[in-house]
């Protein structure tokens, strides 16, 4: 008896599966099936906040031109990693990234955009800027002001993993440019022919100076949001290098009597930037408000939001004085003048085998 | 010559090895498991129950229990069929596929799932041709059941092959020499067998088919409100700065956990007391 009361429950059980498998089967093919149209915006870590306000501004915004309902799907990861997902087949519709070299990446690996991307929007397609400063525990008890205090005795650096992170290259771009900067007074000497061998001097003690930060960061995470995480709750390290919005949002968030922003002497002036997968609105059908999606970034409210989230806005005029006074004035340098450019960068430091690698494994 | 009685231990000895253990069980089980609520209610009730109110949320827990109702089916599907295989046939091979059965528990999980990139990914072997029939496998639903369909395969089978190797064919040997049909056979004898095995190989799969992260994170895409599981939006809630949703929606894999333990308890209680099936020596796993 007490087996066929068990038969009949197996027999019910196998039934529910069965009928869990066709309902499953039936929901794959509606991912992305709905009412109006839907956006895939693929970015990095730090933007979640910018774009949550940003999309439903600008959802409401074509509604009102349009009258089409938008929906904005989001995802979120160190950039490195977001650019390989779209290689590797995520749907992005558009990619907003830490940096140029990793929409280039999507270009030369999958040929979903073309090569020319960074010419189709104003600015080097940078709809806002940012740049990397110091995060210090409150009160900063290291005392650290600027990048050469990082190698004082004692001082743990907390940075993301350049191989991953878009805000970790960013951070190693601006120690080298502060070491160059230190050795050789003025940075117009790499230009200068006759100065080769000052800057040829100056590049190795920039490497050493890199070399030995890179010795004081006890944990590496793969994204800016992980480093931040690892500083500020885990409470590891003394200084994080951050991106100025992660800084000021990390402040906003974890309260003022945590910590600290230190503006360095000079550092990077870090260009996120925009691009419409090409491949991917063709088979979506989404090109035209993927496009009016970008370019509304420029807009006098998205310069606000932007502004608003931290980031620099590239247009000062239609962004209100209060905000822009929080951006600090400091020396910024760009990657095409001290590293010929992301290319380059990316060749030199990043790729396997590079400057990176050489100093992270000593 | 005489022997020592095994618990003849000084009190001392007994003592420390115990406060060992309980030091050990606090440290890395009670304390974490009573962090996850502490923190989950740290704002009360209300903000606790507030986490689950976001539509990412329940889309998470939607897709998990998706997940697990395809994955743990399709692994009892297999399992069965492996178990059979193995337990009463004989075949050459056999050894290699019981091993292969136990791979995946050898791979690391983001391992599994970059295979799955490979095989499905754009740039990978099938990638043209699905994109030629606008079929999208990875940083979609289908990836993720795959790629948890695989971390969890050996789990039924592990459970079943030692115990029907055990009992061996006899009883379906006398079924079918009393004119019973192979089916017949099958649910009046086999399953009757060995259903507390198959009951506690479904528990662990589904724990774990609800709670892998590593190689699911590999194929999701992180879509919010689409592609992320549970265990993938704690990771967004906490590196959101949400932390008392993080915790709350944690708090769901916990209880799952200690809903899994006492099930386990439960069936391990009852297949060495039912009647019905011969005990089993020994912890399969």
């Amino acid at each position: 008896m007490w087996y066929r009361q068990g038969m009949k429950n197996w027999r019910s059980l196998v039934i529910v599966g069965a009928a869990v498998l066709c309902a499953a089967d039936a929901a794959v093919p509606a991912a992305r099936a709905a009412d109006g149209v839907t956006l895939l915006n693929v970015s990095y870590d730090p933007t979640r906040e910018l774009y949550r306000e940003y999309n439903d501004a600008f959802a409401a915004h074509w509604k009102q031109e349009t009258g089409q309902v938008l929906t904005i799907d989001q995802s979120h990861g160190g950039s490195g990693k977001q650019a390989r997902a779209v290689i590797d087949g995520l749907q992005a519709d558009v990619v907003t990234l830490a940096l140029a070299y990793d929409i280039d990446a999507i270009a030369r690996n999958s040929k979903l955009l073309p090569a020319d991307w960074q010419t189709r929007l104003p600015n080097n397609s940078a709809p806002y800027t940012s740049t990397i400063v110091f995060l210090v525990r409150k009160g900063n008890p290291k005392g650290i002001r600027d990048w050469g205090d990082l190698l004082k005795p004692g001082v743990e650096v907390i940075t993301p993993n350049p191989k991953t992170s878009g805000g970790a290259r960013w951070n190693y771009l601006a120690a080298w440019a502060w070491a160059l900067k230190h050795e050789l007074g003025d940075l117009k000497k790499l230009d200068d022919p006759r100065q080769a061998a000052a800057v040829a001097a100056a590049q190795d003690k920039a490497k050493a100076f890199v070399g030995e930060l890179f010795k004081r960061v006890p944990v590496l995470d793969s994204g800016a949001r992980g480093s931040t995480n690892t500083f500020v709750q885990r409470g590891i390290g003394d200084v994080l290098l951050a991106w100025e919005n992660e800084a000021f949002l990390a402040v906003n968030e974890l309260g003022p009597d945590k910590v600290d922003i230190i503006v360095p002497s000079i550092s990077i002036l870090a260009e996120p930037t925009v691009a419409v997968v090409d491949a991917n609105v063709d088979a979506h059908g989404t090109r035209k408000v993927a496009e009016a999606y970008l370019q509304w970034l420029y807009s006098p409210t998205g310069q606000q939001l932007a502004a608003k989230h931290f980031y620099r806005p590239v247009d000062t005029k239609s962004v209100d004085p209060a905000d822009l006074k929080r951006f600090p004035a400091l020396e910024l340098v760009t990657i095409d003048k001290v590293f010929g450019g992301w290319k380059n960068a990316q060749k030199t430091h990043f790729d396997d085998g590079g400057v990176f690698d050489a100093i992270y494994a000593k | 010559m005489s022997l020592r009685p095994a618990t003849a231990e000084p009190r001392w000895v007994r003592t420390l090895l115990l406060a060992i253990t309980m030091l050990f069980l606090a440290a890395f089980l009670v304390t974490p498991l009573v962090a996850v609520f502490t923190e989950a209610l740290r704002k009360g009730v209300g903000a606790y129950f507030a986490g689950f109110n976001d539509p990412a949320v329940r889309s998470a827990i939607k897709l998990t229990l998706l997940t697990a109702g395809i994955a743990v089916p399709v692994n009892v599907v297999f399992g069965l069929a492996a178990a059979w295989s193995v337990a009463k046939f004989e075949f050459p091979g056999k050894s290699l596929l019981t091993t292969l059965i136990d791979l995946p528990l050898a791979v690391s999980p983001v391992v599994s799932g970059l295979i799955y990139v490979l095989v499905f990914g754009l740039n990978g072997w099938l990638g043209p041709w699905l994109k030629a029939h606008h079929l999208q496998v990875i940083f979609a639903v289908p990836g993720i059941v795959l790629a948890t369909v695989f971390v969890t395969l050996p789990f039924v089978a592990r459970e079943l092959i030692p115990l029907m190797q055990e009992q061996g064919t006899e009883d379906e040997e006398s079924a079918l020499t009393l004119g019973a049909s192979g089916w017949q056979t099958f649910w009046r004898v086999t399953l009757p067998n060995i259903r507390w095995a198959l009951l506690y190989g479904v528990i662990l799969c589904n724990a774990r088919a609800m709670g892998e992260f590593g190689a699911v994170s590999v194929v999701s895409g992180h879509i919010r409100g689409k592609t992320n599981t549970v265990p993938l939006q704690v990771e967004i809630l906490y590196n959101e700065y949400n932390f008392v949703a993080a915790f709350a929606v944690a708090s769901l894999l916990a209880m799952l956990a200690l809903v899994t333990l006492a099930a386990k308890s439960f069936i391990e209680w009852r297949m060495t007391s039912a009647p019905a099936s011969p005990a089993v020596p020994g912890d399969p796993t």
